[in-house]
């Protein structure tokens, strides 16, 4: 199987993995965010209270959770040995640094990925492991289930109240933004997918996609804390 | 003393080299595996020399002074290769090619390796082609071709503009594939700075490693020169900035033949000079000559408000300018031979009518192009063609079509835009036909010594036609050499490896570093280029475009103070055993010096003008060249004496399949 | 025009260099390397130690000149080798940065003289046809598309400068490499060979040191022969392809 330990760790095995995992991981942030903009349905959070619960107890999803956890690991730690190596590429600096030639966002990338992974810590201590770990969250009934749920949708309404954590939300969320902005149409050329014809089909959703998710999930913070 | 056997083999012209080579003695596998090969450059014939010989199992050990294989000079050939595949169906042939080359040469070269060079020429696209060189291609997927000067098929292969980059390449692919296997061990950064002769054969040579200084002695069966050609002698010329002649030199001064220094080829077209600063020519095709109309103005005091840049070249009435080339060759008319045009281009700015600050630029004026390509072009289109906006839009149009390239090159480095102002050209040095003298096996006078490609005196006579330089440097490295070299070889089989102990080479490498240090020990106070400049501009005007009895002994005269001057005056800054450029470029001018003398020497005992010499004693009452076959047929090889006369040795050249004629034009 | 120059001076490959600075007259006619020759002579007549700088046919196609102007390798100016660069584009009074490209693979030999060997070796491991002198077919027997052949020719135009090594905010060669694994792949004549060839290519430029790509294409917006990033995800396809795609281990 040497094949196989050699391919991964050569330079291209490498960016094929960040390569794949991020996309998988864009795809995922499509799913979260269409479960959680029902936060801003005006039920009382009854809709994200069943589906929060479905989602944290439903054994396929948690097991799914478990490979997406282990994917984000992957995907930030493989990072961060690679922009650890790239530095070695160059162990003297330029007196002048070039930023004609890319965007802020490519030379940033490990940057830019370590912030969404704080961002990601300070998110996930909040709620996932309040709602996972902890009897912190009230039990409410809801309309339609026998069992009681945990109102997570209470734990949102209260954390979005505190400005410092929205503003931790929004900032968390630039930086996804140009994380995916640059981060989209690279996967695709780590891929193998350049393309005359496509290539600008996929440049164009990038830059789309990465303004739209992120733009939704602020959306969520900026609601309750202004408008709710 | 030298004796020259060109060693042709007999047999008709056709048979010639097939019969030769399958006579020549072989070395058997288990030997070559034994026998070791210098090979000095890696240029064309330098690197596809040393792949080819590794391929067929001989040891070799391959040199250069640049920081790799990939650099050398040949990268810069634009146009194209030449080769008598007649895949066009246009009726050319192997007798074609061999006669164009012998008539273009001015009937200088020797019939019988002309001959071979266009047998093999099609063998060498065959071979480029199958190491990925990626030549253009027609829409059916074969190979194209284009049409080059002077000739009246199409024969030459290219790859855009950058032929030679291409070509280049696939040969150093071809050499970095063999010493990945190991057949060869490669010296990058290593200069040749002698010749090591052993029991008067060529047995090594001695380098300075350009990083650490360090001199070495290398030592092997033979030694194959592919070290180019020797354009700088004149400073500025189309040439790279570290081409130089000193392998060749220095086996000169071992007592290899030289053969017709004298024979330089100017190129009409190239920027010219912007200031005293300038320090390389940029080649602009030929091409541009056949829509652009070269002119001066007829009036002096327009040259000077020209200059003072009070008035600009569209700013002279059409009757104040002379378009000279028509002027005097109504035939031709701005298409003349390229020896032509360049002394045309030189007489008129003798007359002080140059058009830039230094006095040496002519025009090249493309708006007369513009203008009838554009009204045939609204004409077609059912346009007004007396519209003149239109007309200059739609003929700009073609002429960048044509000719975009270039004109983005020339308004790059002169930041002029050649569709607006005509461009300005001057001649520049841009081959050398001349080099040392090669048999037909291409050794030299000195056993075990084999010289390839521009180095060697080669096959292009007194003159070199388009798009045969690289032809001749594939052939050599490829098809020529692999095979020839046996006749050297085949008799070494049983001398065990040489090695560098003896003591020739500790003497040749005490000498080396005792000249070396000589320079360094000068501490004068002129720089190293200071005297190349100066070394340049003598040649360049007692011995450059054309030249005259009294103009050589002159600038013999100058050269010999000026070399005094050079020993007693020379700043080469640094040390020994150091990186340094300018001690680099101090041993070179040093042999430039005795060279450039050469030259004069050649060109002064050659009472002729042929190709790209002009003697102005010879020439017609209308100013042509005149050749003088009767007395000059002859290869002139030149054996160097140090402090005295150099020695002519002559080989006849015979011609029996073609007929001298009067290169016409008219 | 008055220039102030502020250059990296570094007296071989284990000292520690240090930027100096220099005033310089030139004028808007001279090339940057011309411009340095220039200064060169001034420090001459002060016998002092001239700036190496490598330089060669000084007409853009050698890939010899090696430094970053500004920031910018070969300058400011696009599609534009160092020597190709004029000083009509700069002004009078400017200040500019002169630096070596730096890599750890391509180690500093002195002043802005750097070791590019490392892609000898890249090329020595597998950028080429194996096919021996005299092996070759008929030239026209092998048919190549039109537009294959500039594709190739696109990629083979590369002057092995390493200008986009020195541009890569992480050092890295891909470009460089791809554009001889492209350039070979994309003809039959290569086809052969190619899956062995990008595999060991992309194992000699591990090797070497160079850092890995993050697709900031800062390579193609310096390089002087505007080499398209197509190539790196050409040969990311032959790459995978040979690895996961071949029946060998």
């Amino acid at each position: 199987m040497s094949w196989i330990t050699n391919f991964l760790t050569s330079s291209l095995g490498k960016k094929l993995i960040m390569s794949l995992t991020g996309l998988f991981l864009i795809v995922f942030l499509v799913v979260h965010l269409s479960g959680n903009l029902q936060l801003l349905y005006d039920d009382n959070g009854v809709a994200f209270n069943s589906y929060a619960h479905f989602m944290t107890t439903n054994g396929l999803i948690t097991f799914l959770s478990y490979g997406l956890y282990a994917l984000i690991l992957l995907h930030a730690i493989q990072g961060m040995v690679i922009a650890w190596s790239n530095r070695k590429g160059r162990s003297v600096n330029y007196k002048v640094g070039n930023t004609k030639s890319n965007t802020f966002a490519s030379r940033h990338m490990a940057l830019l990925g370590l912030l969404v992974f704080f961002f990601l810590a300070v998110h996930m201590g909040d709620f996932w492991y309040k709602m996972k770990f902890t009897d912190q969250l009230m039990l409410v009934p809801v309309q339609g289930m026998d069992v009681e749920v945990k109102d997570l949708y209470a734990r949102v309404d209260a954390a979005f109240a505190v400005w410092w954590l929205v503003a931790i939300y929004i900032l968390g969320l630039i930086a996804l933004a140009l994380h995916l902005w640059h981060g989209f149409q690279s996967a695709f050329q780590t891929l193998g997918l350049n393309h005359k014809k496509y290539t600008p089909v996929i440049k164009g959703l990038g830059m789309i996609y990465s303004i739209l998710i992120p733009a939704g999930f602020a959306v969520i913070p900026l609601y309750f804390f202004f408008i709710k | 003393m030298i004796k020259l056997d060109a060693k042709i083999p007999e047999g008709s012209l056709a048979e010639k080299w097939k019969k030769y080579k399958s006579s020549i003695d072989l070395v058997a596998p288990n030997n070559k595996r034994k026998l070791e090969v210098i090979v000095v450059g890696t240029g064309l014939a330098g690197a596809s020399a040393a792949a080819s010989l590794a391929e067929l199992g001989y040891k070799v050990k391959a040199f250069t002074f640049h920081d790799s294989p990939r650099r050398a000079h040949s990268i810069a050939a634009q146009g194209g290769i030449n080769a008598a595949k007649n895949y066009q169906n246009d009726g050319d042939s192997v007798y074609r090619l061999f006669y164009d080359t012998i008539k273009g040469g001015d009937y200088r070269s020797r019939e019988a390796n002309v001959y071979r060079l266009a047998e093999v020429s099609a063998n060498i696209i065959d071979q480029c082609v199958a190491q990925g060189v990626p030549f253009a291609r027609e829409y059916g997927g074969t190979l194209d071709n284009r049409s080059f000067g002077g000739v009246q098929v199409s024969r030459t292969f290219y790859a855009r503009g950058q032929t030679g980059q291409q070509l280049l390449i696939g040969a150093y692919q071809a050499l970095s594939r063999q010493v990945s296997l190991g057949n060869v061990e490669m010296y990058n950064r290593h200069e040749m700075l002698d010749l090591v002769m052993v029991e008067n054969k060529a047995r090594g040579i001695v380098t300075r490693n350009l990083l650490t200084g360090e001199l070495k002695s290398h030592a092997a069966h033979c030694v194959v020169l592919a070290t180019g050609g020797y354009g700088n002698v004149y400073y500025l010329s189309t040439n790279a900035m570290n081409c130089n002649v000193s392998a060749a030199w220095r086996a000169a001064r071992r007592g290899a033949a030289m053969a017709n220094p004298c024979f330089c080829q100017i190129h009409p077209t190239c920027i010219p000079v912007s200031g005293t600063y300038q320090s390389k020519l940029t080649l602009m095709s030929e091409s541009l000559r056949n829509d652009g109309r070269v002119w001066v103005p007829k009036k002096m005091e327009d040259v000077e408000a020209i200059r003072e840049g009070s008035k600009k070249p569209t700013d002279i009435p059409e009757d104040d300018r002379d378009y000279y080339l028509e002027r005097k060759y109504p035939a031709f008319g701005n298409l003349v031979p390229r020896d032509v045009a360049s002394r045309a281009a030189k007489d008129v700015c003798d007359e002080g009518r140059g058009v830039n600050k230094t006095g040496l630029a002519v025009y090249l004026d493309f708006e007369d192009a513009i203008h009838r390509y554009g009204k045939a072009e609204a004409y077609s289109a059912g346009k007004d063609s007396e519209d003149g906006e239109l007309v200059r839009k739609l003929g700009t149009k073609v002429v960048e079509a044509k000719y975009g390239n270039l004109f983005e090159i020339y308004e790059k480095i002169t930041g002029d835009n050649p569709y607006v102002t005509p461009m300005r050209i001057y001649p520049a040095i841009h081959y050398t036909m001349g080099g040392l003298w090669v048999d037909y096996n291409l050794e030299t006078t000195l056993p075990g010594l084999f010289c390839i490609g521009e180095a060697n005196f080669s096959d292009h006579g007194a003159n070199r036609l388009g798009a045969s330089a690289l032809m001749q440097g594939l052939a050599d490295g490829y098809f020529v050499l692999p095979y020839t070299i046996g006749s050297f070889l085949s008799k070494e089989i049983k001398t065990p490896a040489i090695t560098d102990d003896s003591s020739e080479f500790k003497r040749v490498i005490e000498e080396v570093k005792t000249r070396l240090e000589n320079l360094l020990a000068v501490k004068g106070d002129r720089s190293v280029d200071s005297f190349h400049r100066e070394l340049g501009l003598i040649i360049w005007d007692y011995c450059g475009m054309s030249r005259n009895e009294e103009g050589l002994k002159k600038g013999r005269k100058l050269l010999k103070e000026l070399k005094k001057e050079f020993y007693s005056n020379v700043f080469v800054p640094g040390e020994m055993n150091e990186y340094n450029p300018e001690l680099e470029k101090a041993s070179r001018v040093a042999d430039f010096f005795e060279l450039g003398e050469l030259m004069i020497v050649d060109a002064l005992h050659r009472e002729e003008s042929c190709g790209g010499h002009f003697r102005e004693e010879s020439q017609t009452e209308d100013n042509e060249a005149k050749r003088d076959d009767e007395n000059y047929t002859y290869v002139a090889a030149w054996e160097w004496k140090g402090e005295e006369e150099p020695l002519l040795h002559k080989e006849p050249l015979e011609f029996e399949n073609v007929e001298l004629k009067t290169r016409s034009y008219k | 025009m008055n220039l102030k120059l502020k250059i990296w001076r570094q007296p071989n490959k284990e000292a520690k260099g240090k930027f100096e600075v220099y005033e310089v007259e030139a004028t808007p006619e001279m090339s940057f390397l011309e411009m340095l020759d220039v200064l060169n002579d001034q420090i001459i007549e002060e016998k002092g130690n001239p700036i190496a700088f490598e330089h060669d046919c000084r007409e853009g196609i050698c890939g010899t000149c090696s430094m970053v102007i500004n920031g910018q390798p070969h300058g400011p100016m696009g599609l534009t080798t160092t020597c190709q660069l004029h000083m009509r584009h700069f002004k009078d009074g400017d200040t500019i940065v002169i630096e070596p490209f730096r890599a750890t693979a391509f180690p500093v030999l002195k002043d802005l003289v750097v070791d590019r060997d490392s892609f000898d070796r890249i090329i020595q491991s597998g950028g080429f046809v194996s096919v021996g002198t005299g092996q070759a077919p008929d030239g026209n027997s092998i048919l190549i598309e039109q537009e294959v052949a500039k594709d190739a020719f696109d990629a083979a135009s590369c002057i092995g400068c390493g200008a986009c090594v020195a541009a890569c905010p992480n050092a890295s060669a891909m470009l460089f490499v791809s554009a001889k694994v492209a350039h070979l792949a994309y003809l039959p004549q290569g086809q052969v060979e190619a899956s062995k060839r990008v595999k060991r290519m992309v194992h000699q430029m591990d090797r070497e040191g160079f850092g890995n790509c993050s697709n900031t294409y800062a390579c193609e917006a310096e390089c002087p022969k505007g080499i398209s990033v197509e190539n790196i995800a050409k040969m990311n396809r032959e790459y995978f392809s040979s690895v996961i795609g071949s029946q060998k281990k």
